[in-house]
């Protein structure tokens, strides 16, 4: 399977590497410094001119693995060292199940030497993702978490690729947005744009569920914590869609291009709101709960705006993590009740049963399929031998179906026990910031829409993004029925 | 027998035998102590089992590793007698001892 995908291999060459960590090296600093003096988004369109022109010199970097979608076997007719886990289409295709059923089965830590993105190490079962996930200690979320490498040059110093003590500093800096306190407030605000937005949709008609709710209610939420201008939320989306749809990072379908003209124009638009926000501020305005407003009154991130790095990086991740994964769950959990329609039955009588089914959900659709890891020094895990510096990706996918660890893990049980212990947020340091948001909005949207709705069909098959990485839906059609209101 | 109480955000409190070998996280579950949620099932690696222990009483529980501290300043509802309940391993010495629930697991 790994040989149906055109890819360039090896993509890079160690001597590449070394020149091109050196540049950066040099690079990095010069920008954060300057950033006091040049506006930030003049430094990207710096990097960006800088990326091309290092790859006119080192023009091994400029390849790309190109994919071409292939129809891939069933499992058991791949040996089992050619099986590769990261071929883009494995979702698309509905084959992970298998393959991940016999790597969990035969080989649960497993090599794959050959991949379009390098050999890397998949961890299938879920006790020894978590005890990956655990310990940073042996294993190192630097410098990137997918599978390939971000964009050479891309701005952005994020902390869900930082090890301690740096990533502890970040994170508290910013945690406290979609902390529950905060999130008790924003609960309100959440709910109206549900209503607002299931109030307007047609019953009895066919409708794209994932652009008409998913993405909607996505880019809402977005703007609400971003305290961004509403009439510009769809930005939000298409900026994080953009910055993750690159081909060497994951598999997508994206240009290194539209990567950095989504982070330059993002970085302008955040920059006016910062500074707009900083003016009020100055002014003795009460700010309010959103992200930027936390970040200029807390005395470690006031003057972030001059560390350009972190300030994108810090942004681009609250944008891109939460994009994604709560589009996909909300969608996901609409194609589960509909293959599994006795459990929509069982929640229409009994609606105190959403807050598990939300952890159900996003345990069935692990809207992130993977994070991954460089050892840092060798690793005995389940009889393999991961040496130092070898790439190590936790597929939670597969980790959320281990039989092992999970009874009837393929069903879809929303009263199911232990419902909440699922693998989809990550363990350890690194734990999804945002997980009780994204708990509170599907909440919010389940009991609002069973008062409203009866039926929520899919017809025909939903479209899947292309990607190792997110697990998700590009377009679901469904046909609403309205809740008899003489009931 | 000897017994321990967790008392609720909203001070319902829930009093509950100690079961020795048991974690502190452990015996909420088995009674049914709401507020706690457990996410990583005794890993030290959710932080959802966040508890405040009395003053008095925080002695008994015993050091905190590293990795147990590093979870909990991952907590905004931190205080300084904070402990992830599954890190508390029970005692016949803890007879009589309060903890507190916060309002939110992280
Ligand atoms: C169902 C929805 C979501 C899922 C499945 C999800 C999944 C994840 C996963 C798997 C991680 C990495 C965990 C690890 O490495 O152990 C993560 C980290 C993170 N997520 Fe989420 N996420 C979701 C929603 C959100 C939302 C709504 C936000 C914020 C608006 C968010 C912000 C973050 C941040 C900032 C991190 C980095 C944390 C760190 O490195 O310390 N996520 N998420
Ligand atoms: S149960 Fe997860 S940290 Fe205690």
């Amino acid at each position: 399977m790994a040989r149906r995908i055109k890819s360039p291999t090896p993509i890079y060459s160690v001597k590449d590497m070394l020149n091109e960590q050196s540049i950066n090296k040099i690079l990095v600093p010069v920008v954060n410094k300057s950033s006091a003096v040049v506006p930030f988004h003049l430094q990207i369109k710096g990097m960006h001119i800088f990326q091309k022109a290092k790859n006119k010199i080192l023009p091994m970097l400029a390849e790309k693995p190109q994919f071409v979608e292939t129809d891939i076997p069933e499992a058991h007719q791949v040996a089992l060292e050619d099986i590769d886990v990261s071929n883009p289409f494995m979702f698309r295709q509905n084959k992970w199940h298998s393959y991940f059923k016999r790597l969990r089965d035969e080989c649960p830590v497993h090599f794959q030497p050959n991949s379009p993105f390098g050999p890397f190490w998949s961890v299938t079962r879920f006790e020894d993702i978590v005890f990956v996930d655990k310990h940073h200690d042996l294993f190192s979320a630097e410098p990137a978490i997918v599978i390939g490498r971000t964009p050479d040059g891309l701005p952005g110093e994020t902390f869900i690729a930082m090890d301690p003590p740096k990533h502890d500093v970040q994170r508290q800096a910013v945690q406290g947005v979609v902390a529950p306190k905060n999130l008790k407030e924003m609960e309100t605000l959440i709910r109206q744009h549900v209503c607002d937005i299931l109030d307007g949709l047609p019953t009895g008609q066919t409708i794209d569920w994932v652009e008409r709710v998913s993405m909607e209610l996505t880019a809402r939420m977005l703007a609400t914590i971003f305290d961004f201008p509403f009439e510009d939320r769809h930005k939000l989306i298409e900026w994080s869609d953009k910055a993750t749809n690159s081909p060497e990072m994951a598999g997508g379908t994206g240009t290194v291009d539209e990567v950095f003209n989504a982070a330059l124009e993002a970085a302008k638009a955040f920059a006016v709101l910062w500074h707009e926000k900083a003016a009020r501020k100055k002014a003795g305005e009460e700010l309010g709960f959103d992200l930027i407003s936390l970040l200029l009154s807390n005395k470690d991130t006031e003057d972030m705006i001059k560390r350009s790095m972190e300030f994108i990086g810090n942004l681009s991740l609250l944008i891109v993590g939460g994009n994604d994964t709560t589009r996909n769950s909300i969608t996901g959990g609409v194609l589960a009740l509909n293959e599994f329609p006795e459990e929509f039955t069982k929640l229409k009588a009994n609606p105190k049963l959403i807050p598990n089914m939300v952890s159900e959900i996003i345990r069935w659709q692990t809207p992130l399929a993977y994070m991954r890891r460089i050892a840092k020094q060798d690793v005995e895990l389940n009889g393999q031998t991961i040496k130092k510096g070898d790439k190590v990706v936790m597929w939670y996918v597969s980790g959320n179906r281990d039989e092992r660890k999970i009874e009837q893990p393929d069903a879809f049980i929303i009263d199911r026990k232990n419902a909440r212990n699922h693998l989809s947020f990550g363990f350890g340091i690194h734990r999804c910031m945002g997980n009780r948001l994204a708990e509170m909005q599907l909440r919010v949207l389940w009991e609002e829409l069973l008062v409203r709705f009866d039926g929520i069909d899919v017809v025909g098959e939903p479209e899947y993004v292309q990607s190792n990485f997110v697990k998700g839906y590009a377009k679901m059609m469904v046909t609403l029925t309205a809740k008899d209101s003489s009931q | 027998m000897a017994n321990i109480t967790f008392v609720e955000h909203d001070g319902t409190e829930h009093t509950v035998d100690i079961e020795e070998g048991k974690s502190l996280m452990q015996v909420a579950m088995d009674n049914g102590v709401p507020g706690i949620d457990a996410d990583c099932g005794g890993e030290c690696a959710c932080g959802t089992c966040h508890v405040i222990v009395d003053d008095r009483w925080i002695k008994a529980t015993g050091a905190v590793s590293e990795e147990e501290q590093q979870m909990l300043d991952m907590t905004p509802e931190k205080e300084v007698t904070s402990r992830l309940s599954c890190s508390v391993n029970l005692s016949s010495e803890m007879d009589g001892m309060v903890v507190r629930l916060p309002e939110f697991q992280m």
